[in-house]
């Protein structure tokens, strides 16, 4: 089910098919965005249209409408850029011979959400010089005998379970996925290689299940996606209006 | 089957949560380069894409809404010059009235004033035949009494019928002499 792979596959050091596979996307993402944006007319034709419809959706769907206020241009090339750097390298898993979602492996998934991590903590912090690790922790209107109790499960909630939910989550369902539409490729595989037809026959029920998995992690792929994106764009805002919350 | 077991069990060795560290190299190389390219070249492009739409959108609107500010300026333009032409009317029509009642009580008070001028002439000329009259009537009646005083004197004074008589006389002489000098 996979291409042979690249000098020593799975192995901890090399250079392997999913790394290829992310410097692909990159070259697919930045290919159809720049041809798409280049000619700049005034009535799009239809690369144009589908590449501003597609700005237009991280734009205006969740930059604009989660952070909002004048300031929300200024993050869109990092909502951006993660939305479709994740929608292309999940959509790998999808597409057959490379079926390969860049974020079963759980390293990169590690890196987006270190990024953003530091990213949405350093907005914090320029915008509210280092109160705002007061204000990210010390929630206001709770009375002070609660606040022992409420203190370290900010810090941990926010600080330390933040980055590891968010990359996980992208991790987790990647990697699922992945393992449930090999393992039903494995089974079908399997029963059809049995002597007894009625058994082998079952391999069909098999493939309808393996379908509809696939189906469904092909939604969870794009979903993902943009959950991991508007999450980010949801701590940025937590950030800039960490007086408010 | 076989293949499978064997690639589960090498990865089971390995923690899934334990990262590749080149794989983090490439995927954070990668996605810098992604982002700068976004952030330099994608983002300004839709972005002055989106400007300048927005820019003829709002310049279209700004242009009609021109050109019906400027019809609606014209509109009210023409009603003011009909009304003023209205105005105009009437001012003349009300100016012809006074003027013609102007005339009107001038052409009246010249009459009168003809009419008066021509009354006053009558008197005049009436006043003055009276006086010519008088003057006349003055020589006359002095040469009359006597001439009458005469006639009674030469008839008898004592006989009332006689000197009624006389006077009598006397009177239509005096009308027969008038009637011939009037003839």
């Amino acid at each position: 089910m996979h291409l042979p792979a690249i000098l020593p596959w799975g192995a901890a050091e090399g250079f392997s098919k999913q790394m290829l596979l992310v410097l692909l996307s990159v070259a697919i993402i930045a290919t159809f965005f720049v041809l798409a944006a280049r000619k700049q007319q005034l009535v799009p034709g239809k690369l144009q249209f589908a590449g501003e419809a597609a700005y237009g959706f991280v734009r205006n769907g969740i930059a604009k409408d989660i952070i909002g206020g004048r300031d929300f241009i200024k993050y869109v090339p990092l909502l951006f850029s993660l939305f479709f750097f994740i929608l292309v390298n999940n959509i790998y898993g999808a597409i057959p011979l490379i079926q390969l979602p860049t974020f079963s492996h759980v390293g990169g998934a590690y890196v987006l959400a270190g990024l953003v991590y530091f990213t949405w903590i350093a907005i914090g912090v320029k915008k509210n010089g280092l109160r705002y690790f007061k204000l990210a922790t010390v929630p206001s209107g709770v009375p002070w005998f609660i606040l022992p109790i409420v203190i370290p499960i900010e810090i941990i909630s926010n600080f330390l379970v933040r980055p590891v939910t968010h990359s996980l989550r992208l991790f987790a369902t990647m990697l699922a996925g992945h393992l449930i539409v090999m393992i039903a490729g494995s089974g079908i595989e399997f029963l059809v290689m049995q002597e007894n037809v009625l058994l082998k026959g079952t391999s069909v029920l098999v493939l309808a299940g393996a379908i509809a998995m696939y189906m469904l992690e092909a939604l969870i792929m794009v979903l993902q996606a943009y959950v991991f994106t508007l999450l980010t764009a949801i701590y940025i805002e937590g950030a800039l209006h960490a007086d408010s919350h | 089957m076989n293949q499978l077991i064997i690639s589960a069990a090498t990865e089971g060795e390995v923690n899934p949560l334990m990262p590749n560290l080149w794989e983090m190299g490439v995927v954070l190389v990668g996605f810098l380069i992604l982002l700068f390219i976004v952030v330099k070249f994608v983002v300004p492009m839709f972005e002055k894409t989106f400007a300048e739409r927005a820019e003829a959108i709002e310049g279209g609107i700004a242009k009609a809404e021109k050109a019906q500010a400027e019809a609606s300026a014209a509109l009210e333009e023409y009603k003011q010059q009909l009304t003023d032409a209205r105005t105009e009317a009437n001012r003349i029509r009300e100016e012809a009235r006074a003027e013609g009642a102007q005339i009107l009580a001038d052409l009246k008070e010249k009459a009168a004033a003809e009419s008066a001028r021509i009354t006053a002439q009558a008197h005049a000329q009436i006043e003055s035949e009276r006086q010519a009259a008088v003057v006349s009537l003055r020589a006359e009646v002095g040469t009359l009494a006597t001439t009458l005083a005469g006639r009674i004197v030469g008839e008898a004074l004592n006989d009332d019928e006689r000197a009624a008589r006389v006077v009598d006389r006397f009177l239509a002489d005096l009308e027969t002499q008038n009637a011939g000098a009037a003839k």
